[in-house]
């Protein structure tokens, strides 16, 4: 089969791989008919996440149609067609009978790699590093699906592949990030970063009630992508403002209630903590840039709640911990446990109450990913979101 | 927490002789400590005689390149008699040649003692030769001690399965192999185990193990026969977990790996860090207990590193794990 393969930074190639087979009672092999590239591909893209290796297949956002089931799987037929949630996990342990799959303890072969650098492993995921467990990424005309009676979800046949792929992560993440920041009717949100977890975690804060909903990034398409489709009440063009003023003057002085950081690793800001960051972590002396994360949290009102949902690898430096502890901040994160929120997403896709496809600006063959790439990483053509179709 | 810990006698005595080799190498190397203190005191507090005595020219220069070397010899001397390690006994010995090279320069040059310079650069020698003697001592002593330190790993895992269900599954030992990556079978005859592992390139190594406690859904305890090359013993206990969510397994492990190929054969069988290839088992037991099965990945199912795509027909760089599944 033919399938996306990083092969170094900044280089990705459609090569010809032997097709997935069985390997647990519990597998399915599905046959891809959509995928997407995720703005966490990015970050494997640009070399920020350990425990690559070259010929690994990417890609954990995709759907298609079952074509082999192994024999513990009983809910699931060949032909049904099926979303698949960017988390592996296996519906018995502890964590993910307590609904939090991204923590599943078994699905990772190799944890004690990841509970070396963290203390201790999260699941594994599809296409995203070794220290994640070396799993065969859905960006291919074939993926081998783990634990298939517990993670793909049946999606009806008159909604289309760009309606329902993004259940699979950055609808329920952005979902995720709303939620975590305790949604009231009156509340002030602002989210750092308008890709395309940023634009769904403002379309779900406006689902959840928030009355005034912030967008935060550089580029003006994405920002008007922010206010026309998501639903942002105001959006802050921060290399044109300074983001913490517009914030005091928008919220009258006081700050958001939730401040949503949808940017990750690799933020940007015109100042020159930018600067600084950059270099160090060119020396490998920090993982991670979270120059939105400390803006976030010092802008953020008292007692109010700080959810990071873009991704962080490793460590950050000037981490702002006095604010935190003296304004009684809470900061909630977590990779999306997105078997939680698929059903009842796929719910409000299915009533009319969002269609989340409104992100997609670029539609490539599989065949085009390195394109894809490149397009979304240097934000070209006004790209926000690629998606991959079988041919 | 020990208490039910069978008795070391048979595995943690034989490192004894190793110890007093050691014991040894160290006192030379302070011994020579204290000869380069004396030396090193001579060079700072009497710069100038001492270049006399050497066969030097008792200029400013001589003298204050003789106070700096005292310097050096104190430091490494000082440093050696606070912990005997190779690398300063090397370090010295990089100094020695030095002075050997300074010497050997004066040599050539007017106005200083031939005659004694000649003798100094000889005593100079003598010295090197013994600090360099020294020095692969103790080397040799730090890597052989390295390889011969007994080993011992306690891990620990939640498993969702009571600690009777636990404790049945383990008790069958021919179940070990399921999720002990390393070995390839158990066979239990007349209250006898006989434990089967991979060895490097192809081969396979056997021992004898007897189990020494047994509580039912409490522990279990084993111990290598006496006239094994590698005498291993284990325990482990079955405790429920707070909070109902199962037990927690508990490993003790201790082996004492012997000298020469063997140990590089036993090394390989717990992988480079052993505490880490436990814990790897340990949570394929979790796998097993919990789902059936040991999970793989595309990655997994090889024994070193694979890029995370799907297998070529199976070949030998298979683990026995990934074997079953692509043969």
């Amino acid at each position: 089969m033919k399938a996306n393969c990083w092969l170094g930074k900044k280089r990705v190639e459609v090569q010809e791989v032997p097709d997935p087979r069985i390997l647990n009672s519990r597998d399915a092999i599905v046959r891809v008919t959509s995928t997407a590239i995720c703005g966490s591909d990015l970050h494997l893209f640009n070399g920020f996440v350990p425990t690559m290796e070259k010929g690994d297949i990417l890609g954990h956002e995709f759907m298609g149609e079952v074509m082999e089931v192994g024999k513990s799987v009983s809910n699931l037929k060949v032909g049904d067609r099926v979303v698949v949630p960017f988390p592996i996990a296996c519906g018995k342990c502890g964590a993910c009978q307590a609904g939090s799959t991204s923590l599943c303890e078994n699905s990772n072969p190799n944890a004690e790699i990841a509970a070396n650098l963290w203390g201790h492993s999260p699941c594994g995921i599809f296409g995203y590093s070794h220290m994640l467990g070396g799993y065969a990424g859905g960006q291919a005309e074939f993926v081998r699906v783990p634990f298939a009676d517990v993670g793909p979800l049946k999606v009806p046949e008159h909604l289309s592949d760009e309606q329902v792929l993004f259940l699979s992560d950055i609808f329920p993440t952005g979902y995720m990030g709303a939620e975590m920041c305790d949604i009231k009717p009156g509340s002030v949100i602002a989210v750092w970063g308008a890709g395309p977890v940023g634009q769904l975690a403002i379309a779900s804060a406006r689902m959840l009630g928030a009355e005034r909903i912030i967008a935060i990034d550089r580029y003006e398409y994405r920002l008007l992508m922010a206010k026309e489709k998501a639903g942002a009440t105001d959006v802050i063009n921060y290399e044109k403002m300074d983001v913490h003023e517009a914030l005091l003057e928008i919220t009258g002085g006081r700050g958001p209630d939730g401040c949503i950081d949808a940017v990750g690793s690799e933020a940007h800001s015109p100042g020159l903590m930018y600067a600084v960051d950059r270099a160090k972590q060119a020396m490998m002396l920090e993982n991670d840039r979270p120059l939105a994360l400390r803006e976030a949290i010092r802008a953020c009102r008292n007692g109010g709640v700080v959810s990071v949902i873009g991704v962080y690898g490793g460590f950050v430096d000037h981490f702002p911990m006095g604010a935190v502890v003296n304004r009684s901040l809470t900061i909630k994160a977590g990779q999306c446990h997105a078997h939680r929120y698929m059903r009842p997403l796929l719910e409000r896709i299915v009533s009319g109450q969002i269609d989340p496809s409104f992100v997609i600006t670029h539609r490539l063959p599989l065949s085009a990913s390195a394109e894809g790439y490149n397009l979304f990483n240097n934000r070209l053509d006004g790209c926000e979101k690629v998606v991959l179709a079988a041919a | 927490m020990n208490t039910n810990t069978p008795k070391t006698d048979t595995c943690m005595d034989r490192g004894l002789g190793r110890t007093a080799i050691r014991a040894n190498a160290e006192r030379r190397a302070k011994t020579l400590a204290l000869l380069g203190l004396g030396i090193g005191l001579a060079e700072v507090v009497a710069p100038g005689s001492l270049a006399r005595t050497i066969g030097v020219r008792n200029t400013r220069k001589a003298r204050s390149l003789l106070v700096a070397f005292g310097v050096r010899e104190l430091a490494t001397s000082v440093g050696l008699l606070a912990r005997p390690q190779a690398g300063l006994v090397w370090a010295r010995l990089a100094g020695d040649i030095l002075d050997f090279g300074l010497l050997a320069h004066r040599l050539s040059r007017p106005g200083n003692n031939k005659a004694r310079l000649a003798a100094t650069a000889c005593a100079v020698i003598g010295l090197a030769a013994l600090d360099a003697g020294s020095a692969a001592r103790l080397s040799r002593q730090r890597s052989l001690q390295k390889l011969a330190a007994p080993i011992h790993v306690v891990r620990s895992i939640t498993v969702g399965r009571s600690p009777a269900e636990v404790y049945a599954f383990w008790r069958d030992l021919a179940n070990l192999p399921r999720f002990m990556a390393h070995l390839e079978s158990v066979l239990v005859q007349n209250g006898m185990s006989t434990w089967r592992a991979k060895a490097p390139a192809g081969a396979s190594v056997e021992w004898q193990a007897e189990i020494v406690m047994d509580k039912p859904n409490e522990a279990i305890a084993w111990r290598s026969v006496e006239g094994t090359w590698v005498p291993n013993q284990g325990v482990v206990r079955f405790l429920p977990a707070p909070g109902g969510r199962g037990t927690q397994v508990l490993v003790e492990l201790k082996y004492d790996p012997p000298g020469g190929v063997l140990t590089q054969a036993f090394a390989k069988l717990f992988g480079e860090e052993p505490g880490q290839q436990i814990a790897s088992d340990l949570r394929r037991l979790k796998q097993v207990l919990e789902i059936g099965e040991v999970v793989h990945s595309d990655a997994s199912i090889h024994r070193t590193m694979h890029a995370a795509r799907p297998p070529e027909i199976s070949t030998g760089k298979m683990t026995a794990f990934g074997k079953a599944y692509t043969s």
